[in-house]
């Protein structure tokens, strides 16, 4: 069974269509990882479905690292 | 041979491949058709290109709809490429963000009614329009509706008057276009989606969830089943059929079920 860091990684790696490598914890999905405004839009939806989980609008905006999202599913998951 | 076999249509709208417009060019692509896309803005043209390679289409032209000149040079230029068009996809709709949100008449202002109205429903008269003179015989025209055009639906607001107007435009361009080349028009009501723009309505997850438990399936629905229906309009299996809107929502809309909770 895959860790909630190690399922995060690998959905930012899909989403953004780069290699597992490069996508380190404290990689900004936008300054790093070269997401434009919809793939973050995008990996937010893709993070919900992966953690059956819904990320309100605001929390969303808030998620721009993968250190972030690690946190913010670890927080929310299974309350 | 596919049910589209050698059909040229273009669709509009792509913009992720959760797209509807992905769905139906999915369809489109499986019984045969051969595709053209858009794209709204340069900054978008790149995602659109790479999502046009999964169709082997490389028929990517630029078109702003609010823009009579990109509608007019979108079949210019396509008309270079094609001799003729057998089918049109209309899956663009806007709204400001701010008008998808909380109390209708406190959301809704002049502006963002001409803005949902013009981007959402004028924009299918505007591309069948220009499409008019290279439509083949027998071509099909198709949008893309949702329930608000007929019901009032919790921060769906002025993007449901504009629905409205988007259904009633299905009815006047089939009267229009139907008496020259037989040339057909339809729109789907599908029912909710989790796609790019459905994040820009408030509450959207909720909605969903709402709509799952309310249909007689149980469930939601997915870009595939509208695309498969889709694809059935664009083609001559539905050709005793135009100005017709259908409900592809797993039977949401026939129920006495509300959506009435406005809260958070």
């Amino acid at each position: 069974m895959e860790n909630i860091e190690q399922r995060v990684k690998k959905i930012v790696a899909e989403q953004l269509g780069v290699p597992e490598t490069d996508v380190k914890n404290e990689s900004s999905f936008v300054n790093d990882l070269g997401a434009d405004s919809l793939d973050t839009v995008e990996l937010v939806m893709a993070l919900e479905e992966e953690f059956e989980c819904e990320i309100p609008d605001e929390d969303a905006e808030k998620i721009t690292t993968v250190q972030q999202a690690i946190d913010y599913v670890s927080a929310n998951l299974g309350k | 041979m596919g049910f589209l076999a050698g059909k040229k249509i273009l669709i509009t709208g792509l913009l992720s491949d959760r797209s509807i417009a992905y769905g139906i060019a999915q369809a489109c692509k499986r019984e045969g058709a051969e595709l053209a896309f858009t794209y709204v803005s340069e900054d978008l043209k790149q995602r659109v290109v790479d999502l046009a390679k999964h169709f082997d289409s490389d028929l990517v032209l630029p078109c702003d709809v609010a823009s009579d000149e990109q509608v007019a040079a979108v079949f210019a230029d396509l008309g270079k490429q094609w001799d003729g068009l057998d089918g049109l996809v209309h899956s663009i709709g806007f709204a400001p963000r701010d008008a998808l949100k909380g109390d209708y008449l406190d959301a809704v202002t002049r502006e963002n009614f001409r803005i949902a109205h013009d981007i959402s429903s004028y924009s299918f008269a505007a591309l069948a329009k220009a499409a008019r003179p290279m439509l083949n015989d027998g071509a099909s025209l198709l949008t893309l509706s949702y329930l608000g055009a007929e019901r009032a639906i919790p921060n769906y607001n002025v993007m449901g008057l504009a629905k409205a107007s988007l259904e009633a435009n299905v009815r006047y361009i089939a009267a229009a276009v139907g008496p020259e080349k037989g040339v057909r028009c339809n729109g789907i009501s599908a029912g909710p989606i989790k796609t790019l723009a459905a994040s820009g309505i408030a509450n959207f997850g909720k909605l969903l969830k709402a709509a799952a438990d309310a249909t007689p399936l149980k469930r939601n629905i997915t870009q595939e089943e509208v695309g498969n229906v889709a694809a059935f309009l664009l083609s001559p299996l539905a050709s005793g059929m135009t100005g017709e809107i259908l409900h592809v929502d797993a039977g949401f809309s026939i129920g006495a079920g509300a959506l009435g909770d406005k809260s958070e």
